[in-house]
C-alpha cells in the first residue's frame, strides 16, 4: 500500500525547482514518472511593457481552492504525490509565480494531472494579477480560453462558478 | 441577519473598502439579493450591477446567485481569477 503526499503552499519567497521536484520522490521506489509546469513572470502582455507584478489573493479561500482542485486530481488518476506553489505580493519579470508537480507510477497521469490542476487553478484558484506598465498599473482580464482549457475537463460544462443575475 | 462581506482587486478598487459588517434588510437572502442590494448603493457600487463579470465566495467557497446567506457567513465578492 503506497502512501499519497499532496501539497499547497501560497507563499512570497520564491522556491527552489530541483529541490521541489526531487521532494516528490523522496524515501519512495514507486514513483516512475514525474512531470511539472512552471509559470513565470512575462516581460509584456497584451502588447505593452510590463516591469513588475503584483499578486493578491484571499487568505483561507485560496489555500482551500488549491487542496480541493488536487483533491479532484487525485480523485481521476492515480497519483502518488503532487505538490502546488502558487507566490503573491509584487513579482518582476522571469521570476517564478506557481510552481506544479505530480508524481505517479506512469507518464500518463502524471502529464495529464499536471495540466489538469493548472486549468482549473487559472480558473478557480483566487488570485488577480495587477501589473505596472509604462501605460501605468492594471488588473489583468480573465481570458475566455482559460474557461474553455477548464471546460475540456468537464462533460457538463463549468459554468458552476458564474452569477447569473435573475431577474 | 449579520454578514462579512470582503471585496477584492478591482472591485475592492471600485467600492473603496475591503471589508464590512452589514445587517441584511428584510427580504435580502442570497448571494444574488445581496449584490443586488449593494449594487444600489450608488457611485462605485454599479461595479456589482447585473451584467457586469462578477464571482462570490460563501464562506470560501464559490458560488451561485441562488446560494443561501445565513446569519455570520462571509460573503466574498470579486472579478474573475487570474492567477498561474
Amino acid at each position: 500500500m503506497s502512501t499519497v503526499s499532496f501539497s499547497v503552499s501560497v507563499q512570497e519567497a520564491d522556491f527552489d525547482l530541483g529541490a521541489e521536484m526531487a521532494g516528490l520522490a523522496a524515501g519512495r521506489r514507486d514513483v516512475g514518472a514525474m512531470a511539472s509546469f512552471v509559470g513565470l513572470v512575462r516581460d509584456a502582455n497584451e502588447g505593452s511593457g510590463v516591469s513588475a507584478m503584483t499578486l493578491e489573493h484571499y487568505p483561507g479561500m485560496t489555500e482551500r481552492a488549491l487542496e480541493e482542485i488536487v483533491a479532484e486530481a487525485g480523485t481521476r488518476w492515480s497519483l502518488l504525490a503532487v505538490r502546488v506553489i502558487h507566490r503573491v505580493g509584487r513579482l518582476e519579470p522571469a521570476d517564478r509565480i506557481v510552481f506544479v508537480g505530480v508524481a505517479g507510477a506512469h507518464r500518463g497521469e502524471a502529464f495529464a494531472a499536471c495540466e489538469f490542476i493548472m486549468d482549473y487553478l487559472k480558473t478557480r484558484a483566487p488570485f488577480w494579477k495587477r501589473e505596472d506598465t509604462a501605460q501605468g498599473s492594471r488588473w489583468v482580464d480573465a481570458r475566455d480560453s482559460d474557461d474553455s482549457a477548464a471546460a475540456r475537463w468537464s462533460e457538463a460544462g463549468d459554468d458552476w462558478d458564474e452569477i447569473e443575475q435573475r431577474r | 441577519m449579520n454578514v462579512k462581506i470582503l471585496y477584492f482587486a478591482s472591485l475592492r478598487e471600485a467600492v473603496g473598502q475591503a471589508s464590512e459588517e452589514l445587517a441584511l434588510p428584510e427580504g435580502v437572502a442570497s448571494v444574488g439579493a445581496l449584490r443586488a442590494h449593494l449594487a444600489a448603493r450608488g457611485a462605485g457600487w454599479d461595479v456589482l450591477a447585473g451584467g457586469r463579470n462578477v464571482r462570490a465566495a460563501v464562506n470560501q467557497r464559490m458560488a451561485t446567485a441562488d446560494e443561501v446567506v445565513q446569519e455570520g457567513d462571509e460573503v466574498a465578492f470579486f472579478p474573475p481569477v487570474t492567477g498561474g
